[in-house]
């Protein structure tokens, strides 16, 4: 297979990748905060795009995994973050010689991009040459490099340096200043003075001494008098100097295509992998799950919301994990609960996990199988203002309403508290003809909701009750938890809390 | 270049941590009026001090080397203190001399190059006296430093010093090699050996020689002048650091050489004054920590007789092989004053200097603790036993075997049995601990359990005390006595006795 894209198995995948925009339920699952964190500080690689095309292909999410596959070997990643670190420094300074106003100056910076260019194709051969490969994608990426660095071009480029380099470092001249005049010469085997003088001091010396050397400014550019001497050293040497001109003008653009193209999109690995290691370092497993855009039979164990656990994370707080598990007929998870319980985080992360799952990244959880969607839907209460407020609920069923005419049934569909602004009654005579709707699609769906009906209302749905600790309702236990909706319950551990339950009742009664 | 005038194989460290009770025995000791001897106002002498008498050592060889060169300056002080002047000198006279606040090389070396000037004229004076002295001294120390000197600092090489010092003004401008750098700039600046005299103006002709370029700079060209001068600058940047370390390290062997002879000038005040009174003096015996050693003759309390015009009473102790030496008797006896004086001793003894005393010979002790009876607990967040009891937990958690504890009416603040008890078992433990324990107590019971026990290993004295009630501020050997003598400072305070009030009235 001829290498194309580290990312993608066909050319016509990638190109369609290149034109996504962020999708609109990013904000609601805080997925924006996700990948924020995931591709914070590789701006430059712009992988947003990347993170914004979800794939609905087993086989094109199995080419990914290969990949992350691959990179839990250490020296694999550390081998790929040299070159990257590199191919940064050649951008780098391929800037900075076009900044340059002096020719003598953008050449050697040239000069040292080409140098290390070289070491980053020829450092990335090698590791990959290294590394027990089985993913296609690096398979293919090695083979391609392997003759790439065999081409002629490449031959050229690499063998040439050398040659300037070495000639270029053996430059050595004098500088005698005198008044306002500078004479440029060859060097000719004067002796150090400075050694001399310390020589001559070296009795005395003691201990540690202060460094009273001066911080000269190190800026890249030239002054008119550094220039000037520059141009008679090069007077001194002109076949060295003029070879340089020549390397400069005949090489610009050394960069192959392909090369820049994998050193931007590994980025999307090496990201993700990042991201994934700091919560698997705080004991948060994140696995590889297995996809099908047939089964909806989906399951997760010790799943979570990332972007939750990963500012908890940050606070050293406690992230608590969830599991959920769907056996057909079952496709609605109805959520319950007391207010701040955790059932607005279990619906994002039901969201999350798919998602990431679709992009052919790793899930967090312990184990989880998932259903690649062809679309996803999400409807949140938004933060209200009065003003709004009485057309609100028209709003909230045209919003609810487009979205069931989008669906199909391999959509997934969450929806977080809808019609909390209506009375009970409403509530549930709206839930139950939504409920109704999505049934008939078959769809995949998560529905946060305080009407207890609604959680029993067919043989799709399925109860998950938002938990408090038994001792204490004041503490939420965030879990959420696979039992029928009781109201009660939470009122029951109050009363506990107070002594005021039926048995505590009668015994103090008795006293 | 080593002054090793404190020390025969390093320096004195200025910067050495003072041991954790400082303070305690500063206080306990009055050790502040003996410092205030030896400083005579001088901070800097009052620092070194109260560090060198503060800093005892462990080893009777370095005892010796301190004690012979103390003997050399007590034989030629006019000689040591010029000596210390010239280092005080050279250190004032640097000092002066203008630091830039703007930091480049040019005013660093310029700096330097005057700095080591002035310090050549300090050197060659400390070498003249090595040279006329150096012969009448004959401790090690000061052998070796004036042999030093004369070895290091011949003609010649001040000569050569003074060439350098020429040619780094570098009249004949400056040599620079460098290499390509990154993009090309220069890097590597090394400066080359000065041209010894100027060329003629064809080295500047811009034709005919291949092997030369010229550059010249408009005189109206600011920035260029500029970046001359920064090129000049990395040429020069070494050489000005290697000069101005060698003149900070020559400060150094001045500031050392006035620390360490500091000590000994301050010996030498102290000695003054006290021979002056015609107190005497004498250099201790001191012994490796085999075995308790400590005896002595005429022993007095130095901070005593430095505030009164009388000599003080001194006394005597014979406590060869003695653990604990357990000291009773009337109140305001000269217990404390004794007890005072053998602290003194052993410290003065173990930083090297003589000892108020006809004759003092004690083994060296590896740690001194003072626990002494405290007037009141000023920051009353504690009862007074409590207070103690803390305070000997700290001397506990440090003391070692070969240390030496002075109790001075320790565990007091309760009533007798409860304190005899506490303090029979702290004392017994330190004893049996190889520690060295001197005990001035009032407490019948406490020192009566020992003293009826009769161990070997300790000594008991007592205030002696004249038929009439007087005291005489000796101690003779003798167990305790059960009754105090407070009531007799009771009746002479108030009763009017006419009985003449001794003119030393130690506390």
């Amino acid at each position: 297979m001829a290498f194309c894209s580290v990312l993608f198995d066909s050319p016509e995948r990638k190109a369609r990748a290149e034109g996504c925009e962020e999708p609109p339920f990013f904000r609601d699952l805080n997925l924006d905060q996700v990948v924020g964190a995931v591709t914070a500080g590789r701006e430059e690689y712009r992988l947003l795009p990347f993170f914004w095309a979800p794939l609905d292909d087993a086989d094109a999410v199995a080419y990914r995994h290969e990949v992350f596959r691959d990179l839990e070997e250490t020296a694999l990643r550390e081998g790929i973050t040299s070159f990257a670190e590199k191919m940064r420094y050649v951008r780098a300074h391929l800037e900075q010689a076009d900044k340059l106003y002096y020719l003598l100056q953008k050449e050697r910076w040239f000069l040292d991009a080409v140098g290390t260019y070289i070491q980053a194709v020829l450092g990335l051969r090698e590791t990959l040459v290294q590394s027990e490969l089985r993913s296609r994608a690096l398979r293919a990426l090695r083979q391609y490099l392997c003759s790439y660095v065999e081409s002629p071009t490449f031959v050229d480029l690499s063998s040439r340096h050398a040659e300037l380099e070495e000639a270029l470092a053996g430059v050595t001249y004098c500088v005698h200043i005198d008044g306002n005049r500078i004479r440029v010469s060859r060097y000719s085997g004067q002796r150090n003075y400075a050694e001399e003088v310390e020589a001559t001091f070296a009795k005395f010396k003691e201990g540690v001494a202060r460094d009273y050397r001066t911080k000269f400014p190190s800026w890249p550019d030239m002054n008119h008098v550094e220039a000037g001497v520059l141009e008679r050293v090069a007077l001194l040497y002109p076949d060295l100097f003029s070879a340089l001109d020549d390397y400069f003008r005949s090489h610009q653009g050394f960069i192959e295509q392909t090369v820049a193209d994998f050193d931007r999109e590994i980025q999307f690995y090496m990201a993700y992998a990042e991201f994934v290691r700091r919560f698997v370092a705080a004991g948060l497993p994140f696995c590889y799950p297995r996809v099908s855009n047939q089964s909806k039979e989906v399951s997760a164990s010790e799943a979570f919301d990332v972007a939750l656990a990963a500012k908890l994370l940050a606070q050293g707080s406690m992230v608590v994990s969830n599991e959920f598990h769907l056996k057909d007929p079952e496709r609605i998870l109805v959520v319950t609960g007391p207010n701040q319980g955790g059932k607005t985080t279990f619906a994002r992360s039901f969201g999350q996990i798919h998602y990431l799952a679709a992009l052919g990244c790793p899930v967090p959880g312990r184990q989880a199988s998932l259903f690649l969607f062809d679309l996803l839907f999400t409807h949140f209460e938004k933060e209200e203002t009065l003003a709004s407020l009485s057309g609100k609920l028209e709003d909230e069923l045209v919003r609810v309403h487009e979205i069931i005419a989008r669906a199909t049934p391999g959509s997934i569909v969450i929806l977080n508290e809808p019609f909390s602004s209506t009375t009970l009654r409403d509530a549930l005579v709206l839930g139950k003809k939504v409920l109704e709707r999505v049934s008939r699609l078959d769809l995949l769906c998560v529905y946060v909701t305080f009407v207890d009906e609604l959680a029993s209302f067919n043989e799709k749905t399925v109860s998950l009750v938002g938990m408090v600790a038994p001792d204490n309702p004041a503490v939420r236990t965030f879990k959420i938890v696979r039992r029928p909706a009781d109201g009660h319950a939470y009122a029951a551990a109050i009363a506990a809390r107070h002594g005021l339950t039926y048995q505590q009742l009668r015994e103090r009664i008795r006293q | 270049m080593k002054a090793f005038l404190m020390f025969s194989d390093r320096d004195f460290d200025l910067g050495q941590g003072l041991p954790p009770n400082e303070h305690d025995l500063t206080a306990d000791l009055e050790l502040e009026k003996i410092f205030a001897a030896m400083a005579l106002g001088d901070s800097f002498l009052l620092d070194l001090a109260r560090r060198a008498v503060l800093s005892s050592l462990g080893d009777p060889m370095e005892i010796r080397y301190r004690q012979e060169i103390l003997k050399d300056c007590m034989d030629h002080p006019s000689v040591v203190r010029e000596l210390y002047a010239i280092a005080v000198e050279a250190i004032e006279r640097e000092r002066k001399v203008y630091h830039s606040f703007f930091h480049y090389p040019e005013a660093v070396l310029h700096r330097a190059i005057e700095v080591l000037r002035i310090f050549v004229v300090q050197l060659k004076r400390l070498r003249r006296i090595a040279d006329e002295h150096g012969q009448l001294f004959s401790s090690a120390g000061f052998s070796r430093l004036f042999e030093m000197l004369r070895r290091e600092l011949d003609d010649d090489y001040f000569r050569r010093v003074e060439s350098h010092l020429d040619r780094l003004e570098l009249r004949q401008g400056v040599l620079i090699r460098a290499r390509l750098g990154r993009g090309n700039k220069a890097v590597d600046h090394t400066l080359l050996e000065p041209p010894a005299v100027r060329r003629g103006w064809r080295q500047w002709l811009p034709f005919g020689d291949r092997s030369a370029y010229t550059l010249v700079v408009a005189d109206r060209d600011e920035g260029g002048m500029r970046a001359l001068s920064e090129m000049k600058g990395r040429g020069i940047d070494v050489v000005a650091n290697v000069l101005a370390q060698s003149a900070d390290h020559i400060l150094s062997f001045f500031s050392m050489l006035r620390a360490e002879l500091g000590f000994y000038i301050g010996c030498l005040n102290l000695w003054e004054q006290l021979a002056r009174k015609g107190e005497p003096i004498c250099f201790p015996v001191p012994l490796a920590a085999d075995g308790p050693i400590l005896s002595s003759r005429g022993l007095y309390d130095v901070s005593l007789s430095l505030t009164v015009d009388e000599r003080v009473v001194g006394n005597d102790l014979d406590a060869d092989g003695k653990l604990l030496v357990m000291i009773t008797g009337a109140n305001q006896g000269g217990k404390s004053t004794f007890l005072r004086s053998v602290g003194q001793a052993q410290l003065m003894m173990q930083c090297g200097m003589f000892v108020a005393a006809e004759s003092f010979r004690a083994n060296v002790c590896e740690a001194i603790f003072t626990h002494f009876k405290r007037e009141e607990d000023p920051t009353m967040t504690s009862g007074k036993l409590d207070e103690e009891l803390s305070r000997m937990s700290w001397i506990a958690d440090r003391v070692t075997s070969g240390s030496m504890v002075l109790f001075n009416e320790s565990f007091s603040a309760t009533n007798e049995r409860e304190g005899s008890e506490i303090a029979s078992s702290i004392v017994r433990a330190l004893v049996e601990s190889g520690i060295k324990v001197l005990f001035v107590t009032h407490l019948f019971e406490l020192a009566n359990r020992f003293h009826a026990e009769e161990v070997e290993t300790a000594l008991f004295l007592r205030v002696e005390r004249q038929p009439d009630g007087r005291r005489t501020f000796r101690l003779l050997v003798g167990g305790p006595l059960p009754t105090s003598h407070g009531e007799d400072v009771y009746h002479r305070v108030f009763h009017e006795d006419a009985e003449v009030e001794p003119a030393v009235t130690p506390s």
